[in-house]
């Protein structure tokens, strides 16, 4: 299986940035998430977050919004988020959970993990868990072998960035800016700082997400931080495009300029 | 000591807002009541949610922050709000002597109002310039913008696209306040998804906007912050009705949405164990249809809008869509404090469904020339129930958080006026 230090360990040896791509689980259908975070993988994403769609996502702008509504209105459960993550782990990809707490709490952390390890997924990203309240989930997913990834964003100070860094395994995810998700015309100036600063008090991989959404951004990011996510740009194409077959080719394309971007 | 407060005509003490502590109610360091609270938010606002904590604990200790917050209360309010007897109506409850605390006579209209001033304040002594806030009802709404208005303040207010529509008066109101309504259009269009707009907006720019929370729900120190400011109520009525009456009511009752005008009017009474405090949640068309508000009597512990609380959610932590015919009691969460509340066992929740609070309502208007919110209602309908049973030697006090004006659109489409 394809961990978070074995990716991050091999871009590194490339002398390149990693790759992250974001797609919530059910969209645009719950097979057409596979087919489309294949796609990903294929056109170069080293690493996969699947959405858990959450009905009150309020971190989230009104691209991921609306493929997560639909993803819900697909009916999309837990149990297809964890057959997601199956199909996306079997492309090589380290495949993590993008999700609210909520319905990890409701769904009990220690089963949450276990059957997130058992589907093959390495880890999770929980935006709006902070430090203090995330204990046992930290516990569970060190009972079960999964990395627990948690975000500092620009106005963290140094004391906030040391304690999320501390709870954080495989890498640290540096939000870019202040707002919610959504690719921008350009990436925050706020982001190189903050991955400056985030190293200081931590050896992992520092990731950047929030609002880059093209491949001349990504290298821009790539020049300072170990990974580049994108998430709202892959859904844009798939929501633009006319019929599957033209979403995903879209998503392929949109992937290639990407990984050459963080070979840039 | 408590030797001064706002009913006396001199200044608000650091005991009237917060009890001081004397309670040991206060939620931990985490904001956490019992296991109850805390903060579930994205990183990026931790730093705006520690700088309004610190803010605050500077002002509430601060004379000319108490001094001036008690003026407007007293000067601007329409503070203190008078107690009311009502014994025509009292007849309805099995003779029981029901005395209303009259929230609906502030400026405004709500009890909304005391909250807001109080943060307005706050939001000064932030250095910022820029309030937005959530409405369910519109009375928040209104009372954030009238705030605004009197302190020079831009504010924007989120609001359900379907609540816009029921509230269409207060919209109005707001508009005339100078405040800017965006409709939410997301989700079930109403007070939740108002909510999860306003924390949008604020994480984008937090550097220049406070948000100004209306009820005692969200993340730490919001439920401590908006009960304190609400606090003011149950001071009042707990001095008054030892006036009126020389003694304790036996219970006090008040509608429960998000839970700040219950908590305003419970907490100076939390320590008089014989004094019964009574939540009433929106029951909606009642429990079987699945579509009510009845968040602490049916929900189950989750998080919710930055708070572990009981909410109304699925197996797998989805939020269900609340019913009320009352906007402001129209809401999948509530307040972390009345969930502790309820499983201390200090207060007791119930439902009253939307016609038994259209019949108080009614009620209410023919019996004692007295038109409430709807919201309002559902307490003077729990009073009715409580009244039958307790007897006429009871006392009851209930909160009337506001008057009915802005429910005339819907008044008019249920007795077809
Ligand atoms: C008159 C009135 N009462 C009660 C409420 C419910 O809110 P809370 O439970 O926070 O008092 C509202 C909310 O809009 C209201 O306008």
């Amino acid at each position: 299986m394809t961990t978070l230090q074995t990716v991050f360990a091999k871009a590194k040896a490339d002398e390149r940035a990693a790759l992250v791509g974001y797609l919530p689980a059910g969209f645009p259908t719950k097979d057409g998430a596979i087919a489309a975070a294949t796609a990903m993988v294929e056109a170069g994403c080293d690493v996969i977050e699947i959405g858990l769609p959450y009905s009150d996502p309020l971190m989230d702008g009104p691209t991921i919004q609306d493929a997560v509504h639909r993803a819900l209105t697909n009916g999309t459960r837990i149990a297809d988020v964890l057959r997601t993550v199956e199909g996306v782990a079997k492309t090589g990809a380290a495949t993590l959970v993008m999700t609210y707490w909520n319905p990890i709490d409701r769904y009990g952390a220690e089963r949450f993990a276990r059957d997130l390890a058992g589907a093959g997924g390495v880890g999770t990203i929980t935006p709006d868990l902070t430090p203090e309240e995330s204990g046992p989930w930290r516990q569970a997913s060190a009972d079960a072998g999964i990395d627990t990834v948690f975000l500092v964003a620009p106005s963290s100070t140094e004391e906030r960035i040391k304690a999320v860094a501390d709870c954080c395994t495989g890498f640290v995810y540096a939000a870019s800016l202040m707002g919610v998700t959504g690719a921008r015309d350009s990436v925050s100036s706020a982001a190189q700082g903050l991955v400056e600063r985030t190293r200081a008090h931590t050896d992992l991989p520092v990731c950047v997400g929030l609002g880059v959404g093209n491949g001349r951004q990504a290298a821009e990011v790539a020049g300072y931080a170990d990974g580049v996510i994108v998430g709202s740009a892959f859904i844009r194409r798939l929501l633009d495009a006319p019929d599957e077959a033209s979403g995903l080719a879209a998503v392929r394309e949109l992937g290639a300029e990407l990984a050459a971007g963080v070979r840039a | 000591m408590r030797q001064v407060t706002a009913t006396e005509g001199t200044i608000l003490t650091a005991a009237d807002l917060a009890g001081n502590g004397v309670h040991g109610d206060d939620p931990d360091v985490h904001g956490k009541f019992g296991i109850f609270g805390g903060r579930y938010v994205p990183e990026a606002l931790i730093p705006a949610l520690d700088q309004v904590a610190a803010e605050y604990e500077r002002a509430r200790n601060d004379v000319a922050f108490l001094r001036e917050f008690d003026h407007l209360l007293r000067t601007y309010a329409g503070r203190p709000t008078t107690l009311t007897e009502v014994p025509r109506f009292s007849e309805q409850a099995g003779g029981a002597r029901i005395i209303l605390k009259r929230e609906d006579l502030t400026h405004t209209g709500a009890h909304k109002i005391n909250n807001v001033l109080g943060q307005a304040l706050l939001t000064k002594r932030l250095g910022k310039r820029r309030v937005i806030a959530e409405t369910g009802a519109g009375q928040h709404g209104v009372a954030t913008a009238t705030a605004a208005a009197l302190m020079g303040l831009e504010c924007v207010i989120y609001m359900g696209a379907v609540d816009c529509e029921r509230q269409a008066l207060n919209v109005a109101r707001m508009k005339l306040l100078g405040a800017t309504v965006v409709p939410v259009h997301n989700g079930s269009k109403t007070l939740k998804d108002a909510i999860n707009e306003a924390f949008r907006d604020w994480v984008t720019n937090v550097d220049t906007t406070h948000y100004l929370f209306g009820t005692i729900a969200g993340p730490h120190p919001f439920p401590e912050i908006v009960r304190d400011f609400a606090r003011i109520i149950g001071v009042e009525a707990r001095r008054q009705m030892l006036e009126l009456t020389g003694k304790l009511p036996d219970a006090v009752c008040a509608a429960v949405g998000g839970g700040s005008n219950a908590i305003g009017i419970f907490h100076a009474f939390l320590e008089d164990e014989g004094v019964a405090l009574h939540g009433y949640e929106a029951g909606g068309r009642g429990l079987e249809t699945g579509e009510h508000a009845l968040t602490l009597t049916e929900g189950s512990i989750g998080v919710l809008h930055g708070s572990r609380t009981y909410v109304l959610q699925d197996e797998e932590g989805q939020t269900i869509e609340s019913h009320s015919i009352s906007a402001g009691l129209d809401y999948p969460g509530v307040g972390p404090e009345h969930a502790w509340l309820k499983d201390t066992g200090r207060a007791a929740y119930h439902g009253i469904t939307d016609a038994e609070a259209m019949e108080a309502f009614a009620l209410l208007a023919r019996t004692e020339g007295i038109i409430p919110a709807i919201e309002s209602s559902h307490a003077l309908a729990g009073a009715l129930k409580l009244g039958r049973e307790l007897g006429p030697e009871a006392t009851i006090l209930v909160n009337l958080s506001g008057r009915g004006d802005k429910d005339m659109g819907t008044a008019m489409k249920y007795f077809n006026l």
